[in-house]
């Protein structure tokens, strides 16, 4: 199911120019979609979002959380989980630690809490420079921690979700951490909060297949690709190439499957409606 | 017995393996099938229904595979679309209104993969499975008979015991897929094999099972096994209360994972 998305199937909007330059410092950056280039600085200006076409590039975890939270509003939880390896999985160490040094992450996704329009809520955000975000044992730890947290201390969770899927690296392991956020999400709707998802480029596999897809309000970025299985693996079942809108986010919202698409200019403002809207002690206790 | 991986994988393709209605038919009595989710159709890759354990009535859910190409085609080879899902849920939350056990067959390659799948919610539908699965007030005990493939596996595994038979596999992704992604080498299938560990063996090592039931050449002496093992753990469950049994399950999955904490 995450064949795809090391393939590059349908690739970030960002193209970087310059290859010598490094993931973070990009000098240019094309628009996959209309083509036409840009200055990083302007891209990253306008939100990562290519101003011609308003296509939406994949984005790093703390720009994400700088361009969503109050100002320095976050504050991050859980940081010290690090990365194991328990199969012994052939050149999973090497590449986690190269992926450390390259990325100033422990892993694929940022948790914490924070305030978006002056509502403290928790927040995790997945990071597709690490290992496409694929779920390891400790992406699933943090995600399910940042519910148990939100629970006791009767906050709303909102997630950005992004994934290749389950981290094959790691096994059974990986796919256990569906199961087990799964059940962290319900506990924390049992007792009445709010969960806000946020689908954005691409979440596929087994982060569509637990999390993702459990909110009480599903938002998505425009143009994001989601998805359970792999296009190319549908595609290689079925014998035809499938239309460019196949597993879109408006494919998505057309199909029942989430509440809203958000364009990013958006995306804060809206999240600090919907969390006003659920201000207060929350829902009533099932 | 336990056999070497390649064998392993060939016994799994087998179509003379015990699908799950073999495994009905010679573990439970008055077994009755149930069909469709109520809001899409009816999945006949999700074999369903209400059987007895002993004196015991119990909900049956299992992925069907065919003895014979015809079969696996009405089977979708034991692939389910989401209105499988749906449909095992559905009767899920009725055993749970009647106190009925729940027993799941686990064999399948993983969910359909196909546009009508995806139309449909096949996220959805293995997300909704997960969610609810955990919080059952009634005792679910899953085995994985032949293959445990993915998520598609999962949705029926969220279980206060899982059991393996001796030759099962269970793994987060297809050895030919894992060799193809990672080595672009579909045929290095085996050596992708050994390295997910995957097998019976391996998960218990791990503490991700409860425990393994020995598989036997005489399919009779297996549906023993499985009959002893299946009376065991339901009658261990009942002692304990609807939410002691959810929190318990919750509890199970809570503990799995390995990384390294530094303070």
């Amino acid at each position: 199911m995450i064949v795809d998305l090391f393939q590059k199937t349908r690739a970030s909007s960002r193209r970087i120019k310059n290859p010598k330059e490094s993931a973070h410092a990009p000098v240019t950056v094309t628009c996959k979609t209309c083509g036409r280039e840009w200055s990083a600085q302007q891209y990253g200006k306008n939100g990562y979002v290519c101003p011609e076409c308003g296509t939406h590039g994949r984005i790093r975890c703390r720009e994400r959380i700088r361009l969503t939270v109050d100002k320095d509003s976050f504050s991050e939880l859980f940081g010290e989980l690090a990365t194991g390896d328990p199969l012994g999985f052939p050149g999973y160490a090497e590449k986690i630690s190269k992926l450390r040094t390259r990325s100033g992450l422990e892993d694929a996704v940022l948790t914490g809490t924070c305030r978006i329009g002056g509502i403290p809520a928790c927040i995790g955000v997945m990071d597709s420079y690490f290992m496409m975000a694929s779920m390891g044992s400790v992406v699933g730890e943090k995600l399910t921690r940042l519910f148990e947290y939100a629970t006791e201390k009767r906050l709303p969770v909102v997630l950005f979700t992004c994934s290749g899927g389950a981290r094959m690296q790691e096994g059974m392991f990986s796919l256990m951490q569906m199961a087990k956020v799964s059940g962290a999400a319900a506990k924390h709707s049992e007792a009445g909060l709010l969960y806000l998802t946020v689908l954005t480029d691409p979440t596929t596999g087994g982060v569509t297949a637990s999390f993702a897809m459990l909110g009480d309000i599903i938002l998505a970025e425009p143009g994001a690709t989601v998805g359970f299985a792999g296009r190319r693996v549908i595609e290689g079942t079925i014998g035809e190439t499938l239309p460019d809108d196949f597993q879109s986010s408006e494919f998505l919202l057309e199909h029942g499957f989430c509440d809203r698409i958000v364009p990013r200019s958006r995306m804060k403002e809206e999240l600090a409606r919907l969390l006003k809207l659920h201000e207060g002690k929350g829902g009533r206790k099932r | 017995m336990k056999r070497a991986m390649e064998e392993k994988l060939e016994w799994i393709r087998s179509p003379r393996r015990p699908n799950v209605d073999d495994i009905i038919a010679g573990v439970f009595s008055d077994f009755i099938e149930l069909h469709g989710d109520r809001l899409y159709g009816e999945d006949h890759a999700m074999c369903a229904g209400i059987a007895r354990l002993g004196d015991i009535p119990v909900t049956v859910l299992g992925q069907r595979r065919g003895h014979s190409t015809q079969e696996n085609i009405e089977a979708n080879f034991a692939m389910a679309h989401p209105e499988g899902y749906r449909k095992a849920l559905r009767l899920a939350h009725q055993a749970e209104k009647f106190g009925r056990p729940i027993v799941c067959i686990v064999d399948t390659p993983g969910a359909f993969c196909g546009v009508e799948a995806e139309e449909r919610g096949q996220g959805e539908a293995i997300a909704r499975c997960l969610y609810e699965f955990m919080q059952l007030k009634t005792p679910v005990i899953s085995i994985v008979t032949g293959e445990g493939g993915s998520g598609g596996a999962l949705a029926l595994a969220v279980a206060n015991e899982v059991y393996m038979l001796t030759d099962a596999i269970y793994s987060v992704i297809s050895p030919r897929g894992c060799a193809s992604i990672l080595w672009k080498d579909a045929a290095r299938e085996i050596e992708a094999a050994e390295a997910l560990k995957i097998t019976a063996q391996d998960m218990l090592g791990f503490g991700l099972i409860d425990g393994i039931i020995e598989d036997s050449r005489r399919d009779s002496v297996l549906y023993r096994h499985i009959k002893s093992t299946l009376t065991d753990a339901v009658n261990r469950l009942s002692q304990l209360f609807g939410e002691q049994l959810a929190q318990t399950r919750y509890e199970k999955f809570r503990s799995y994972g390995v990384f390294e904490e530094h303070i």
